[in-house]
């Protein structure tokens, strides 16, 4: 493992396994009575959140805890970064309080690889959603969550099939599960309408299709992005009606899937936007199971980032 | 770094005597209870534990519980090396209260691993009485630990190394010492 988790592309097939066979034997601790492992005590991590968050920010307190790791929330309403700090400033008070690893989202693609390059800490820095640019770990719990599923929770996700749907031009979720889904083995369509990919995205190792009843029948597992409300009057799709009826996943296309095809979605949903509400309840829907894998996963990656030696010696091998 | 040949210092059927024996004075010195649970500490332990708890339940007639224990978030030394992947933790399904919980590893030197199962162990639940069961007790201690049923003790000096291979996992059984070298 390299010292900072930045991007999916971070890590090797090696790594990624080794983080989801990590979290697998820490999901066991959750159904203790005692939920709680010394391992991280004296550590402190930072939860640097920028933009807001529910589900990522409690989720690695969550992890952090269980570790018995100290835990600081400092998000950037109500604090000094409304008066003007710059990152750099902020990142100097972490440094001088001790932080062992700081866990940052920021609204500005590359927030995270600037606070871990530029000397500024030591600690070990774990991107929790940058801009439109990369959401690791979120793509790590999908990964978990897909392999609990499809696999029996072991190896890696070699030739399964699976569909990301929705914005991928704005979504680091779908930008970090291409590449890690990728990496342990799977296929990646993504879907979307020609307007929500990016620039670039024929170079991604990914197949690319605008007609969503064409790719269900040979889906593994499928993913919907949340359709971001605020994209809506910059012309990206005609309607939210029109979204919904040719990219939302009702019941009827759920129907095409095959039968052991899990439905998956990162949060927050829209209900009956981009995935219908009896889809979303229903028995194939593994979305609340992923928010709660999302700690095992979080409590492996800090465990694995903090939990042994400071990596100088590879560093200098 | 010159190392002298590995000296064997178990075979099989010792290895097999020392264990059906164990299983005997496991039996004996807890009165023939039936809330004995057998903990294996990965991951040679567990291989032997599997082989205790076989033995113990011939002997008593009756199904003993074997699981194991990984110790890996409890160690003294985790800052002292890069992060370990972890091992398999399986608790049996009744749960340790109250119950006579008998570790078991296959070497017991320092006595830290056993230090840390027993924290491990804390965690999981409240056993009426915790047991130790190593194959090989090779000294050298640096804490106030002791094994309750020992398959050889065998004096070493501290710069010696003791491997033990058992069938589950090396595809033989066998244990042996080689001097000069660290483990």
């Amino acid at each position: 493992m390299k010292a900072h988790l930045l991007s999916a592309t971070d890590l090797s097939y090696d790594d990624a396994l080794l983080v989801l066979d990590t979290a697998a034997e820490l999901a066991r601790v959750a159904d203790r009575p005692i939920k709680k492992l010394p391992t991280l005590r004296g550590r402190t991590v930072v939860n640097l959140f920028f933009e807001d968050s529910t589900r990522t920010r409690i989720s690695f307190e969550a992890a952090a805890k269980r570790l018995s790791a100290d835990v600081i929330n400092f998000s950037a309403k109500g604090s000094s970064v409304s008066k003007g700090e710059s990152l750099k400033d902020t990142a100097l008070t972490l440094e001088a309080m001790g932080a062992d690893a700081v866990v940052i989202r920021h609204g500005a693609s590359g927030a995270p690889h600037r606070l871990a390059n530029s000397g500024w800490i030591r600690g070990s820095v774990v991107n929790a959603g940058d801009g439109t640019h990369e959401h690791p770990t979120q793509a790590l719990l999908d990964a978990f969550t897909i392999r609990e599923h499809l696999t029996d929770g072991h190896g890696d996700l070699a030739g399964k099939r699976i569909t990301i749907v929705g914005d991928v031009l704005h979504s680091r979720v779908a930008r970090s599960n291409v590449h890690l889904l990728n990496t342990l083995g799977a296929h990646v369509t993504l879907v979307a309408p020609p307007t929500l990919f990016p620039v670039g995205v024929e170079t991604w190792p990914a197949q690319i299709s605008y007609d969503l009843d064409s790719v269900l029948p040979e889906t593994d597992a499928v993913m919907m992005l949340r359709a971001q409300a605020e994209r809506m009057d910059s012309a990206f799709f005609p309607s939210a009606r029109e979204y919904s009826r040719r990219y939302g996943l009702d019941s009827r296309r759920m129907e095409v899937m095959p039968e052991h095809a899990i439905v998956m979605h990162p949060g927050p949903m829209n209900r009956g936007m981009e995935i219908g509400s009896d889809v979303a309840d229903s028995k194939r829907s593994v979305i609340v199971e992923q928010v709660a894998n999302g700690v095992s996963v979080r409590m492996a990656v800090l465990y694995l980032l903090l939990g042994g030696a400071p990596l100088v010696d590879e560093e200098i091998a | 770094m010159v190392d002298a040949a590995p000296k064997s210092v178990m075979t099989d059927s010792d290895i097999n005597r020392a264990v059906a024996r164990m299983a005997h004075e496991i039996d004996e010195r807890t009165n023939g209870a039936n809330d004995v649970i057998l903990l294996g500490i990965p991951t040679r332990g567990v291989g032997l534990a599997q082989r205790l708890g076989a033995r113990l339940s011939e002997i008593q007639g009756r199904e003993v519980p074997v699981g194991s224990l990984d110790i890996t978030m409890y160690r003294d030394d985790l800052r002292r090396r890069p992060a370990r992947a972890l091992l398999p933790t399986e608790i049996p399904a009744r749960g340790v209260d109250d119950a006579v919980v008998v570790l078991v590893d296959d070497v017991l030197f320092s006595g830290r691993t056993v230090r840390a199962a027993l924290d491990a162990l804390n965690d999981v639940g409240r056993p009426r009485a915790v047991q130790l069961a190593v194959l090989v007790d090779r000294g050298h201690r640096e804490l106030p630990i002791r094994a309750d049923y020992v398959g050889k003790n065998l004096p070493t000096s501290m710069s010696e190394s003791v491997r033990v291979h058992i069938a589950e996992h090396d595809g033989e059984d066998f244990v042996t010492i080689t001097s000069g070298a660290q483990q």
